[in-house]
């Protein structure tokens, strides 16, 4: 396939107003318009999406999986940051 | 068992949809044989979408001439059951898909063409035929930009994709003429706004191809001649091969569902 020479773009869509775009896949494109295109015919075919971006994956800097301990089990017991303790009055209803 | 092909009483509108209904058939029929094929997963997807559209517009049209023909013929019997020579589509639309090159020509010249043409027709006096239009003016206008963007990097590519791409504009572009023409059924309806005059258009379509093409590097052939018949029935070796893929389960097993 062509694609070894094709970069590879990550995809966000906003469904719909007011909400945050979210992380739903990745695609094949040549530049940033292509991707576009592609990201609109690949991934809001069912009336997804209102918005649309595309990130080079290249730009993206992950956190490494080795580090997952150092980083992320600190926080197991400090159970004190879950908003838990405080009763919510009934009148604010969802928060 | 074969099924008798059914004739069609074209009094000027009935003849309208079925043109348009017929070149978005049949050019949407070719794109979906692109699936399972195309160059790249993003590629195939977006062939398919746009086969999909063009199908769905072939679907409208079919339902209205069938209505407005008043003979029991729905959209089914008028894509099945009708032979090559009562096909009314325009020639570009059953060009063989080629390579890929020869796919965005064609969508690309066709394309040009259909997104000012719904865009005039949403104001046309027939009032089916003008929420069609408006339908199908959003669709073909992401068709254009699909297929120009293509284009312009083909033709702005390598020298292989240039080439291709220049060989695929000089082997389509005598299927062009026949974007603009009229015939006296058309006119009839051109008089009273329900059609709008393709030759209006011209200027539209010239701009945005003499931009594309040029954003592309490639050049705009000078021949002027032009090949016609299509929408009078008299179509090219291809269309056949295609009906018949397109209609022999129809034609096999009549009234097949599934």
């Amino acid at each position: 396939m062509a694609e070894a020479n094709i970069p590879l773009w990550e995809v966000f869509i906003r469904s719909r107003n007011g909400l945050a775009h979210r992380h739903c896949g990745s695609l094949h494109a040549a530049d940033a318009e292509m991707a576009l295109q592609a990201a609109r015919d690949i991934y809001t075919r069912r009336g997804e999406g209102l918005s649309i971006w595309v990130v080079p994956s290249a730009a993206i800097v992950a956190s490494d999986p080795a580090d997952k301990g150092m980083l992320f089990e600190p926080t197991a017991d400090k159970i004190y940051r879950h908003p838990t303790f405080y009763e919510v009055p009934e009148e604010v209803g969802h928060m | 068992m074969a099924t008798t092909s059914i004739t069609v009483a074209e009094t000027p509108v009935v003849l309208y949809a079925l043109r348009r209904g017929d070149d978005a058939l049949v050019l949407g029929h070719r794109l979906s044989e692109w699936t399972g094929y195309a160059p790249m997963l993003e590629e195939d997807m977006a062939l398919a979408n746009i086969g999909l559209d063009l199908i769905g517009q072939a679907r409208s049209l079919y339902t209205y001439a069938g209505e407005r023909e008043g003979a029991g013929h729905d959209e089914d019997k008028l894509a099945y059951l009708r032979d090559e020579r009562q096909y009314r589509n325009l020639l570009l639309v059953e060009q063989p898909n080629g390579d890929f090159a020869h796919t965005i020509v064609r969508q690309l010249f066709y394309s040009a063409f259909a997104d000012p043409y719904w865009r005039a027709m949403m104001r046309s006096a027939d009032a089916t035929l003008a929420a069609i239009a408006a339908k199908s003016e959003k669709e073909s206008a992401y068709h254009l930009r699909h297929a120009s963007e293509w284009l312009i990097r083909l033709g702005d590519g390598t020298d292989e994709s240039h080439r291709r791409a220049q060989d695929a504009v000089d082997a389509l572009w005598s299927y062009t003429g026949e974007l603009f023409e009229t015939d006296d059924a058309e006119r009839t309806l051109i008089a009273e706004g329900v059609a709008v005059d393709p030759a209006t258009l011209r200027a539209t379509w010239d701009a945005t191809i003499d931009r594309v093409l040029h954003e592309a590097t490639l050049a705009r052939p000078d021949s002027a001649w032009m090949q016609r018949g299509g929408r009078a029935g008299r179509h090219s070796e291809h269309l056949g091969h295609l009906l018949a893929e397109l209609q022999h389960l129809q034609r096999t097993y009549p009234g097949a569902t599934w």
